[in-house]
């Protein structure tokens, strides 16, 4: 990873001496080695805190709502998956393509820290990264871990090394590499197995420990409504917990219906959450149903073809395929 | 001091659930939160933290206020009892156990809330010491002490066994009632335990941070500080801080329509948030910029100056493992001024 950050330094620097771009989004260094926030940064600045490594994992395409309002034009460092959400903005008119320039990043997969907390690696003070083993000197002495074993979630489930746009390409010998991927949809097929009330069960459990952050939504490149419905204080519903818990656990229910059709799975949903709620399995659902109802469809792929939801074709299902489903009459 | 043996603390947790409901941090769907003890729980006193601080015992994330029944041209008033029964909330952290004194001086001064003070008086703080702090860990900074937490009772784990000593009138009362599950026990281990995480403390990398500079700046100087438009540039205006913060105080009170009636409560509100301390006239803090300083001015600045200098934070280092894009109230104090 350290090669990649040289390169993509040097990149950048060109890209912003030549003009191409009057400044960069990229993630900047915290105290520890993976409290790693998303930054903008300009020629002038410093670039020494400037970091590419497995903390990088916030897809970064949401900013650019905001980035591509201003003034001048803006350097984007997309991974493989971010180009998803971000080929999906473009879809909805949300970014102003003028105004970004597209550097497409390879990716060997981002680490989840509460992976390795939780396998008892506490008190890190410094990592260090190979291909397939973390280390972590702590304050309780040297530890290592499986780095496939602490792996983002979307990182499992990864959509590949090929980038769905780009104007430029750090390391195009990287488009084409294999990586290793699990069946995106097992977990949520396990969950159709179960029966109705063991299915109630599990949401319940899981969406009960929602303290409504809202982390799932603000973060969430398909969430970009100007003004939330939850935010709207004459609709009725807050964001905010509710008196009545099951109205509550509505939210992620409501919030995974709006994203239908447009959801790329990116996984920042899950990734944010602090109670760890397996949020990306609501919109795999959907995903999966839809592949299923209208033909395999993946969002973000290209910025123009319609999504199964907004398209009508004489082979869609019909309504009534929900009795066949198991249903009720 | 006594003692019981850590395969026994089953019968501990029996002999108090007995006479007072007990909560303590139990992992139900994957998270270890405060939770009601029931037997087969899977207590976990081996987490650093709980993802909601043990502030959501005295202040709930939600509680109903009043309720009110329409019929015809009736409305029927029902307000909220008062908690009135005696409760137990165990394995509460150093730094978790300072915030409830922080809360207080909200809660408890003039107008008393009186449903946090009923919980305040009903409530039995059992603290228990750090025996494995974090890299988050920075309770040191606002003269925390891990190993000796304030509360009613403390306990320490030492190896397999678990130490406790009662600390206040209350904690002497809760004693005498579990008394017959403890042994008497000598305090030497608790001791030798209590100056090995102190070397780890000594270690910890926030030690460097500098907040010395905080205690006679200037409030206006710090409001207007041009490090706020930087620190707010990438933060999502989510509330994961403030929901999990164990100082964050302030709540909404909000109507639910039930279609049977109208529940009036409250609930955790975040100054993160657009709608928040919304008036008439629209909202006083209409930029992220503004609502992002609000959150530390807060902490920093204005609670301190309000009293006697004490700030809104215990160093629990919640937000700095929580945030989503990993800005925090350590990484705000360095650029404001703190980073030596």
């Amino acid at each position: 990873m350290r090669e990649i950050r040289e390169l993509l330094v040097k990149k950048i620097n060109e890209l912003l001496e030549n003009g191409t771009v009057d400044r960069v989004i990229g993630w900047k260094a915290g105290e520890f080695c993976y409290d790693v926030t998303p930054a903008v940064y300009k020629k002038e600045d410093n670039f020494d805190d400037f970091l590419f490594d497995g903390f990088c994992g916030a897809n970064q395409s949401k900013y650019l709502i905001e980035e591509t309002k201003k003034e001048g034009k803006i350097l984007t460092l997309l991974k493989p998956c971010d180009s998803y959400s971000f080929n999906q903005l473009l879809k909805e008119h949300r970014i102003d393509r003028e105004k970004v320039y597209v550097l497409g990043i390879p990716c060997h997969g981002m680490l989840d820290i509460n992976k390795m907390k939780e396998q008892g690696i506490t008190g890190i003070l410094s990592i260090t990264e190979t291909d397939d083993v973390v280390t972590a000197d702590t304050l309780y002495g040297e530890k290592t871990c499986n780095r496939k074993e602490v792996l983002l979630e979307r990182c499992l489930c990864c959509k590949g090394s090929k980038h769905m746009v780009y104007d430029e390409l750090l390391m195009p010998e990287e488009e084409e590499k294999e990586v290793e991927t699990l069946d995106r949809f097992s977990k949520v097929a396990e969950l159709e197995a179960m029966t109705a009330e063991e299915r109630f069960a599990f949401w319940r459990t899981e969406l009960s420990k929602c303290i409504r952050c809202n982390a799932c939504r603000n973060v969430c490149p398909a969430c970009s409504c100007r003004t939330c419905v939850f935010d709207n204080a004459n609709s009725g519903v807050a964001a905010k917990v509710n008196a009545d818990t099951f109205e509550e656990n509505m939210f992620h229910i409501i919030r995974a219906w709006h994203v239908a059709g447009r959801c790329t799975d990116c996984g920042e949903c899950s990734r944010v959450c602090p109670q760890n709620i397996p949020l990306h399995l609501l919109n795999r659902k959907f995903i999966k149903d839809m592949d299923e109802f209208y033909g395999e469809f993946q969002a973000g792929t290209d910025a123009e073809t319609k999504g199964p939801l907004t398209a009508f074709t004489m082979e869609d299902c019909e309504p009534d395929i929900v009795y066949t489903r198991g249903g009720d009459k | 001091m006594f003692k019981i043996s850590m395969n026994e603390a089953d019968k501990l947790f029996k002999a108090i659930a007995e006479s007072d409901t007990l909560y303590l941090p139990i992992e139900k769907g994957d998270q270890i939160e405060f939770y009601e003890y029931h037997e087969g729980a899977n207590v976990r006193l081996d987490a650093l933290h709980t993802v909601k601080s043990a502030k959501d015992a005295f202040l709930p994330n939600c509680e109903t206020m009043m309720e009110f029944k329409m019929e015809g041209k009736n409305i029927e008033i029902k307000e909220a009892d008062r908690i009135a029964e005696e409760f137990v909330v165990f394995g509460v952290r150093a730094c978790d156990a300072r915030s409830f004194a922080i809360l207080d001086k909200v809660y408890l001064s003039d107008p008393v809330d009186s449903f946090y003070a009923a919980r305040r008086e009903h409530g039995i703080v059992v603290s228990m010491a750090c025996n494995r702090p974090e890299e988050t860990c920075f309770c040191n900074k606002f003269d925390i002490d891990a190993t000796n937490p304030e509360g009613d009772v403390v306990v320490w784990i030492v190896g397999d066994e678990l130490f406790w000593e009662a600390k206040t009138e209350k904690g002497t009362a809760l004693t005498e009632k579990v008394k017959s599950v403890l042994t008497d026990a000598d305090s030497e281990p608790v001791e030798k335990q209590q100056k090995e995480v102190k070397a780890i403390m000594e270690k910890l990398p926030l030690n460097s941070m500098d907040m010395e500079y905080l205690k006679d700046a200037d409030m206006m100087e710090l409001f207007n500080s041009p490090k706020w438009n930087e620190l707010y540039q990438s933060c999502l205006g989510c509330g994961t801080c403030t929901f999990i913060c164990p100082t964050c105080q302030c709540y909404d009170i909000r109507d639910y329509d039930t279609g049977h009636g109208i529940v009036r409560y409250r609930c955790w509100d975040s100054c993160m948030y657009k709608d928040f301390t919304m008036m008439a006239h629209g909202t006083n803090r209409k930029t992220q910029m503004e609502r992002f300083r609000q959150r530390f001015m807060h902490k920093l600045s204005y609670f301190p100056i309000n009293n006697d200098g004490e700030f809104g934070c215990v160093g629990c280092g919640r937000c700095i493992s929580k945030c989503p894009i990993s800005m925090n109230i350590t990484k705000v104090i360095k650029a404001l001024g703190g980073d030596n």
